[in-house]
C-alpha cells in the first residue's frame, strides 16, 4: 500500500514533467492542446488519489500532510480546467495570428513545467527545494507573459522578472538565515533544511535570527503573493500575457507563494520567543486590501481591473491567516479556495470577451449580456461572487473573516470592512457598464468553452449555500494545524 | 579558529562590500561592468577560501562558476551587447551620486547593526560573512533602484546575487549551495539573453509601474 501512495506523489511530479518533454517535441498543434488537457487531467486524478492512499513518511525532500493536500488538489483542479479553457482560447489566437505554431509548442511545454514547479513547491519538505521550485514556476510564467512579443508584453515580462528576481533573492537570504538558526541545534547538512525536522526543534532555535529570517521570507515570498507595496509586477503581468496565464497566475501561483509564507509562519509560531508573525501579516494584508480597493476605481483595462482585485483578495487572505486562530484560519483557507475558483472563472470569461470585442478597454465593452449572454452572465455571476454578495461562496468566507475579526480585535474590523465596501463599489460600478446597456464592439458569435467557467461558478455557488460536512471537518482540522 | 584564516576571509568579504560601493558611483556602463567583473573575481577568491578552510570541496565548483561565468563570460557578453545597442555613452544614474553614497552608508550600517545583534551566538566567521552579505545585497538593490538602464539593473542584480552566494558559502555545511549557484547562473543567462534579444534599452528601462500605466492610458 505504501508503495502505491509513493507513486501518487511521484505521479503529480512526473506526469507534468514527462508531458512537458513530450509537448516540446510534438509538431501537431491540435494534438498538443489535447495532450495538455489529458496530462492535466491525469495529474488531477493523481492528486485526488492522495486522499485515499496511505501517505509516505516525510522524507528529506518530499512531504505530504493535511495542509498541502488542500493546496495540491486545488492547484491540479484549476490547472486542469484552465487547460480546457486554454485549448479553445489558443485556437482563436492562432486564427487571428497573434500566436504562431512554434509559439504554441513552447507555450504548452511551459504550461506543464509550470505545473511541475508548483506541485513540487507544494510537496517539498526541504526549504531549499521549495525555493528552487518557486523560482522555476516563476521563470516559466515570465516566459509565458512575454509570449506575444509586443512592446507592452515584453515590458510587463521584464518588470515581473526583475521584481520577481529581487523577491526570490530576499527569500533565499531568509532561507539561508533559517538554516543558520537551525544549524547549531540540528547539526550541519541537509537535515537543517528539512521542514518536518525544523518544526520539531524550532523552539530551540535562536529566536532573534528566526525573526529576521521571517521578515526576509515574508518580503521575498510576499512579492510573489502580490502584497502591497511589492505588487507592481502583478497588474502588468496579468494584463499583457495570454488570459489562461492570467487565470493560473491569480488562481494558483499566488497561492504557491502564500503556502511558502504559511509554512514559515508555522515555524515561527513554534518558537515562543520569536516575534509574532501575525501583526506583520495583518498589516501587509490590510494595506494591500485598502490600496487595491482604491486602485480599482481608476482601471480602464478589464484584465488589470481583475488583477487589482486579486491583490485585494490576497490581502484579505493574508490578513485572515495573520489573525490566526481556528476560525480566522478556516475563513482564510475557504477564502483562498473560493478566490482561486472565482477569479480563474472570471478570467476565462474575460479571455473570450477580449477576443470577441478585440479590446481589453473597459470603455469599449458594453452590453455583454445582450450581445453574448453566455459570457455576459458568467461575468456577472463571477463579479457578483468576487464582490462578496450572498449567496455565493466568497460572501461566506468574507463574512467569517469579518466576524472573527469583530470577535477578537473589533478595531481592526473597521479598516477591513471599509476596504471591502470600497472594492465592492468599484467592481459593481464597472460591471454595470460592461454587462448591461446598449451593446458595443464586436458582435461575432463566440466559440467559447463554457464548461470550465460555469463549473467553477457552480462550485462557488454550491459552497455558498451548503458546505459538505466532511469538507468542513477537513478544513477545520487544517485550520487547527495552522495554529 | 586560526587568526590568519579568519583575517583573510574577513578581508575578502570586506573588499566585496567596498567594490559594491564602487559600483554606486560609476556613471558609465563600461566602467560599471568592469567593476562588476572585479566583484566577481573577489567573490571567487572568497568562496575558494571558504572551501579551503571549511574543507568543503564542492564549493570550489561555486568558485569556478563565479570566476568563469560571472567574471569573464557575462562581462564580455555585456560589453558586446552595449556596443550593439549603441548605449555605451549613456550616463544613466537616476539619483545623484552624493545621496546614493549616503544611502549606501546607511544601508551598510543597518545591516551591520541588525546582523551582528541577532547572531551573538553564531560562529564569528559566519556571523561577519552574513553581515557583509546583507550589506552587499542591500547595495545591489540600491544599484538597481538608482539606475534607469536595463543593463545596469542586471549588473545590480548580479552583485546582489554575489552577496547571496557569500552568505550561502559562509553558512557552514549548507546543502544545495552549488545547485543554487548553478540555478542563479541560468537565471542570469536568461536575463542577459532577454536584454539582447528584445533590445531592451532606454525606452524600456524602468521598473516603475507608472511607465506602463501611462502607456495604457490608465493615468490622466
Amino acid at each position: 500500500m505504501s508503495g502505491f501512495s509513493f507513486d501518487a506523489v511521484a505521479a503529480i511530479l512526473f506526469i507534468p514533467a514527462g508531458a512537458a518533454a513530450i509537448l516540446a517535441a510534438m509538431p501537431n498543434y491540435r494534438m498538443t492542446a489535447i495532450v495538455n488537457v489529458i496530462a492535466s487531467l491525469l495529474t488531477l486524478l493523481a492528486a485526488l488519489s492522495l486522499f485515499v492512499t496511505d501517505r509516505p513518511a516525510p522524507g528529506q525532500y518530499l512531504l505530504v500532510d493535511d495542509l498541502n493536500i488542500v493546496f495540491i488538489v486545488l492547484n491540479t483542479f484549476v490547472g486542469f480546467t484552465t487547460s480546457v479553457f486554454s485549448a479553445s482560447y489558443i485556437a482563436h489566437e492562432l486564427e487571428t495570428g497573434r500566436l504562431t505554431k512554434p509559439n504554441l509548442r513552447f507555450y504548452h511545454a511551459m504550461y506543464q513545467i509550470m505545473m511541475f514547479g508548483m506541485n513540487l513547491a507544494f510537496v517539498s519538505n526541504n526549504i531549499g527545494l521549495m525555493w528552487v521550485a518557486v523560482e522555476l514556476a516563476t521563470l516559466t510564467t515570465v516566459l509565458m507573459v512575454g509570449i506575444y512579443r509586443t512592446h507592452e508584453a515584453l515590458e510587463a515580462a521584464w518588470k515581473y522578472f526583475i521584481l520577481g528576481s529581487v523577491g526570490i533573492a530576499l527569500a533565499l537570504f531568509g532561507t539561508i538565515l533559517v538554516y543558520m538558526a537551525a544549524q547549531p541545534v540540528v547539526g550541519e547538512g541537509t537535515n537543517a533544511m528539512v521542514w518536518s525536522v525544523l518544526i520539531e526543534k524550532a523552539a530551540h532555535f535562536d529566536p532573534a535570527l528566526l525573526s529576521v529570517a521571517f521578515i526576509f521570507l515574508l518580503l521575498g515570498y510576499g512579492t510573489k503573493v502580490g502584497l502591497a507595496p511589492l505588487h507592481a509586477w502583478l497588474p502588468d503581468a496579468h494584463a499583457e500575457g495570454p488570459t489562461p496565464i492570467s487565470a493560473v497566475l491569480s488562481g494558483l501561483l499566488l497561492n504557491v507563494a502564500l503556502y511558502a509564507v504559511l509554512r514559515f509562519k508555522l515555524l515561527l509560531a513554534a518558537s515562543p520567543q520569536a516575534i509574532g508573525p501575525g501583526p506583520l501579516m495583518v498589516t501587509m494584508g490590510l494595506t494591500s486590501l485598502i490600496f487595491a480597493a482604491f486602485m480599482l476605481y481608476r482601471r480602464r483595462d478589464i484584465k488589470r481591473l481583475f488583477a487589482y482585485s486579486s491583490i485585494e483578495h490576497m490581502g484579505i487572505i493574508v490578513f485572515a491567516f495573520g489573525m490566526g486562530g481556528p476560525l480566522a484560519n478556516f475563513a482564510g483557507l475557504l477564502h483562498m479556495v473560493m478566490h482561486s475558483l472565482t477569479k480563474s472563472a472570471i478570467f476565462f470569461a474575460v479571455g473570450h470577451i477580449a477576443q470577441v470585442k478585440g479590446t481589453q478597454k473597459i470603455s469599449e465593452i458594453r452590453g455583454l449580456t445582450e450581445s453574448h449572454p453566455g459570457l455576459g452572465w458568467a461575468l456577472v455571476i463571477g463579479v457578483v461572487a468576487i464582490a462578496g454578495l450572498p449567496p455565493l461562496g466568497i460572501f461566506m468566507s468574507e463574512f467569517l473573516v469579518v466576524s472573527s475579526t469583530f470577535a477578537r480585535h473589533p478595531w481592526l474590523a473597521i479598516p477591513l470592512v471599509f476596504g471591502l465596501l470600497i472594492a465592492f463599489g468599484a467592481l459593481l460600478l464597472r460591471l454595470t457598464g460592461v454587462a448591461f446597456g446598449e451593446p458595443r464592439g464586436g458582435m461575432a458569435p463566440v466559440e467559447a468553452s463554457y464548461v470550465p467557467m460555469y463549473s467553477h461558478l457552480a462550485l462557488v455557488f454550491g459552497a455558498g449555500i451548503y458546505l459538505p460536512a466532511p469538507l468542513v471537518a477537513w478544513f477545520q482540522h487544517v485550520a487547527g494545524i495552522l495554529g | 579558529m586560526n587568526g590568519l584564516t579568519f583575517d583573510i576571509a574577513h578581508l575578502l568579504a570586506g573588499s566585496l562590500v567596498l567594490i559594491s560601493f564602487m559600483m554606486l558611483y560609476q556613471d558609465r556602463l563600461f566602467a560599471l561592468i568592469n567593476v562588476f567583473a572585479l566583484h566577481a573575481v573577489v567573490l571567487a577568491l572568497s568562496v575558494a577560501w571558504q572551501a579551503y578552510i571549511q574543507d568543503a570541496h564542492h564549493l570550489y565548483i561555486t568558485a569556478g562558476i563565479a570566476l568563469v561565468f560571472k567574471a569573464i563570460v557575462i562581462p564580455v557578453g555585456l560589453h558586446r551587447i552595449i556596443q550593439r545597442l549603441g548605449i555605451h555613452r549613456d550616463i544613466e544614474t537616476a539619483v545623484g551620486i552624493g545621496p546614493t553614497m549616503l544611502a549606501g552608508i546607511g544601508l551598510v550600517t543597518l545591516s551591520m547593526v541588525l546582523m551582528l545583534r541577532v547572531t551573538p551566538e553564531a560562529d564569528p566567521l559566519a556571523r561577519e560573512d552574513l553581515a557583509f552579505a546583507l550589506s552587499i545585497i542591500l547595495l545591489g538593490l540600491l544599484v538597481m533602484v538608482t539606475r534607469r538602464n536595463a543593463v545596469s539593473q542586471v549588473v545590480g542584480f548580479m552583485s546582489l546575487e554575489n552577496g547571496l552566494v557569500l552568505a550561502a558559502t559562509g553558512a557552514k555545511g549548507m546543502p544545495l549551495v552549488v545547485e543554487i549557484s548553478v540555478a542563479f547562473s541560468i537565471l542570469i543567462a536568461f536575463i542577459v539573453i532577454g536584454v539582447f534579444l528584445f533590445r531592451i534599452r532606454e525606452r524600456f528601462d524602468s521598473v516603475d509601474i507608472g511607465a506602463l500605466d501611462d502607456y495604457r492610458g490608465e493615468r490622466r
